[in-house]
């Protein structure tokens, strides 16, 4: 019960953490499917019609419900602590944006129940989506992640204010950890991308449900309109995506290679410069719907100049570790396998944004294989370097290095071979969202069994990273506050797991990485910068849960013409947030003599 | 944190004396840059189809100005008096608050239900609904969005009146009644822009 009116950022960092992980199974599944059906040529693991619905799930669950939520997690927890905070800026939003996440998810997959999956693609460009999608399950698509799109927003909105107010004395903005720093670029990217996504999904709800005609052709609407909205959310998406990744990368190599971060200013305005030039670019994904050659030629330009500021992160990492005395457990393996396989994913983007070629890679698996490069050889390298690296911190125990490092070596020589060999795939004329192949084309049945058996190398990789946590939490939580010993930003000056109001005493920060400063200069602990005294912290609360409820059940009621049972939801949602409004919360304060009683407890 | 200090400041006004209060109001600043994107996707689409008519009337067939032009002045005034009640609440006057917030949400109401009949006489003189073109639909979806915003903005402003009488002018209540005027300025930017391109360039184009 504690679980689901909790209001403490890290416990809703675990419950992120969690629900993502199950979305990342269920989006791993439904992939291994999609391998296990392009497997032999002619092959029916699935119809045509399983095909499309698998290849959609997949690709809108892992990015929507799985990659997304678990960088929420991290965040969650870490960056109030690394900011010396003792909560997020708002605990109640923080609440609603997660269950309202949840929600959204339960509604998006619904159709597993219902018989009928979203099948028009993860970017279900019209009129795919539309006059050619007849079944509900792009009616799924567009309320289910309007759903989950409006706690990704309101999660933005919490770190923003976090990141800019609630800084610890002395924590200015250049001093701030860049894992912080990639927190608050990504949020501003997600406050301005997940808007015009959530007015494209709201156009295309209503031509779906209410007869309306944004993208209908044959009354004079445009589908091109809704491909620019879409990619321009779609393409700081992907930013979205991989900054976060940069951050644990920049956190976990330097403490791993016991040196400060090379090149800290040149980071964090390589990070800026990232997000701002991803909103310039979104066109590059529509270089052949015939915009032009002057268009083209600028999005191709803009594009390609991503990779200096991408090309600087990749070469501080390097000089990071560069004569440093380097570790190399589980999580800076993870950290340090990113950086080849994300140059790889660099190097193709930037093949692609050549307007000229791209006409030949469209489409292809060159393009599938470019993509599963950034994000799996990217986000999802360094979401396991964060998982290895703030385990001990968030439950108190360290996963087993040996497990570990098999699950490195198997992910790693799995996920080359199943999108190594996409490349050439691509290139001999394999297109995108096929649901077979003919026998006898020369490459194609060798190539494709290749990436299938790198699919379930990775599978059992990531059934081993399960085996992992399960073992580990059995174990007692004896990790110590510096679990690593090498730890260089404030989370790693408190116990493991931190105490639920975090710092006893808001610590004084002199300096980037303030805990490796204190600990060169002999202390055992953070200077404070005030005395001790009551803390006090907000209540929990269940009207989040309640009023993602009625957000849901209202969803339900549009999706189905329901008009009573959309009213209700809707009402159930406006009673809660009068109930809100009106009662006050005074919250409640830890007095000082608990503060020693529960500091040896946590 | 840096709580205590801050309250002690008397310079600081009502609103901003709290932690709470300045992370509300950052944050609805940061909540109002992602409606900025909302309506401005939805201008962009109205925009590029609005020239879409499909056998159906177009803006300069429908529009009637006096009627639009009164409820501009309605929002405009609204805006206004939500100025006068942040005034009040910096003389630390509930009751003026209270009062222009009712003004407020007065003006707020003849507005909405000017748009209602707007929206009603289209449909029933001219067939005028939401399926009849892509210019009906993004026109409706635009300009409804902005109505059940001003709808929202009612039925909050209302409810803190009621918290006003409850509670009085506190450090809680005065940051909700500043960051609610905020966005009823936004609201009427929004309407200003939708005055210009939809109605005014409607008639003209």
């Amino acid at each position: 019960m504690d679980w689901l009116t909790t209001v403490d950022h890290k416990k809703i960092g675990i419950l992120y953490l969690g629900a993502g992980l199950v979305f990342f199974l269920i989006a791993g599944l439904e992939a291994v499917f999609v391998r296990l059906q392009l497997m032999y040529p002619m092959n029916n693991v699935l119809s045509a019609q399983q095909f499309n619905e698998m290849i959609t799930m997949h690709g809108t669950t892992m990015l929507f419900l799985a990659a997304l939520p678990i960088l929420y997690g991290f965040f969650n927890f870490i960056v109030p602590l690394q900011i010396g905070a003792r909560d997020v800026a708002f605990p109640f939003l923080n609440s609603l944006g997660f269950w309202t996440f949840v929600f959204g998810g339960i509604l998006l997959n619904l159709g597993f129940f219902t018989g009928s999956l979203p099948d028009a693609g993860w970017t279900a460009y019209p009129p795919l989506s539309t006059m050619y999608s007849p079944g509900e399950g792009m009616d799924l698509y567009s309320i289910g992640l309007q759903l989950s799109g409006i706690g990704t927003l309101l999660g933005g909105i919490n770190f923003i204010v976090t990141i800019v107010n609630m800084r610890a004395p002395g924590m200015t903005m250049m001093r701030m950890p860049l894992f912080t720093w990639t927190c608050f670029v990504m949020s501003i990217l997600i406050v301005f991308a997940f808007s015009a996504f959530a007015v494209g999904l709201l156009m295309l709800t209503f031509d779906r449900i209410f007869g309306g005609n944004f993208f209908n052709p044959t009354t004079g609407g445009n589908v091109i309109l809704w491909q620019h909205i879409f990619w321009i959310f779609g393409h700081p998406e992907v930013y979205i995506l991989i900054l976060p990744a940069f951050g644990i990368l920049s956190e976990v190599i330097p403490t791993f290679s016991r040196k400060r971060l090379f090149g800290y200013t040149s980071m964090v305005f390589a990070t800026a410069i990232i997000g701002f030039l991803g909103f310039m670019v979104w066109a590059h994904h529509m270089f052949t719907v015939g915009m032009g050659a002057v268009a083209n030629t600028l999005f191709s330009i803009a594009t390609m100049l991503i990779a200096v500021p991408t090309g600087i992160k990749i070469f501080n990492w390097i000089f990071t570790m560069w004569k440093g005395q380097i570790t190399f457990n589980t999580a800076n393996l993870f950290a340090t396998g990113f950086i080849p396989s994300f140059t790889m994913g660099g190097v193709t983007g930037v093949m692609l944004a050549i307007a000229a070629a791209d006409y030949q890679f469209q489409d292809s698996y060159f393009v599938v294989a470019h993509f599963h490069y950034v994000i799996v050889g990217g986000t999802v390298h360094g979401i396991f370097a964060a998982f290895f690296y703030w385990f001990p911190k968030m439950f108190g125990r360290k996963l087993n290095e040996t497990l570990g490092k098999i699950m490195f070596w198997l992910f790693l020589i799995g996920f080359h071979m199943t999108f190594f060999v996409q490349h050439w795939l691509g290139l001999i004329g394999m297109p995108r969202r096929v649901y077979t192949y003919l026998d006898g084309q020369p490459g194609w049945n060798e190539m494709n069994f290749v990436s299938s058996v790198g699919a379930l190398l990775m599978s059992v990789a990531v059934i081993l990273l399960l085996i992992n946590v399960i073992i580990t939490m059995r174990k007692p939580a004896d990790a110590e506050g510096d679990a690593w010993g090498d730890g260089r930003t404030l989370e790693w000056a408190i116990a493991s797991p931190p105490p639920e109001y975090n710092f006893k005493q808001v610590p004084l920060v002199r300096g980037l990485d303030p805990w490796w400063l204190e600990k060169r200069a002999g202390r055992k602990e953070m200077t404070p910068a005030e005395p001790v005294g009551p803390i006090h912290m907000p209540n929990g609360s269940i009207l989040p849960l309640i009023m993602s409820i009625g957000l849901f059940i209202a969803g339900l009621g549009i999706m189905y013409s329901q008009t009573i049972v959309a009213v209700l939801g809707f009402g159930v949602l406006i009673v809660c947030m009068v109930i809100r409004s009106l009662v006050d919360d005074p919250g409640y304060h830890i007095d000082p003599e608990e503060l020693d009683s529960k500091g040896v407890k946590a | 944190m840096s709580h205590a200090h801050a309250e002690g400041n008397s310079i600081e006004s009502l609103e901003r004396r709290t932690l709470e209060g300045r992370n509300k109001i950052l944050g609805f600043w940061i909540f109002l840059g992602a409606e900025v994107v909302i309506f401005g996707t939805l201008f962009a689409a109205h925009i590029g189809l609005r020239s879409e008519v499909n056998f159906g009337p177009s803006g300069s067939e429908l529009f009637s100005l006096p009627i639009v032009a009164i409820m501009t002045a309605l929002l405009l005034t609204s805006s206004m008096t939500s100025v006068m009640a942040i005034q009040a609440m910096h003389r630390h006057d509930a009751k003026g608050v209270a009062v222009w917030l009712a003004v407020t949400v007065l003006l707020a109401l003849g507005f909405l239900a000017l748009e209602i009949y707007e929206f009603t006489h289209y449909v029933h003189e001219y067939g005028f609904d939401i399926q009849m073109s892509p210019f009906s639909t993004t026109f409706y979806v635009l300009v409804g969005c902005h109505g059940l915003h001003v709808a929202i903005g009612i039925i909050w402003i209302s409810l803190l009146i009621g918290q006003l009488f409850k509670k009085g002018l506190t450090v809680v209540t005065a940051p909700k009644i500043y960051v609610a005027s905020l966005y009823w300025h936004f609201i009427d930017v929004v309407w200003v822009f939708i005055f210009t391109v939809v109605y005014l360039m409607g008639k003209v184009g």
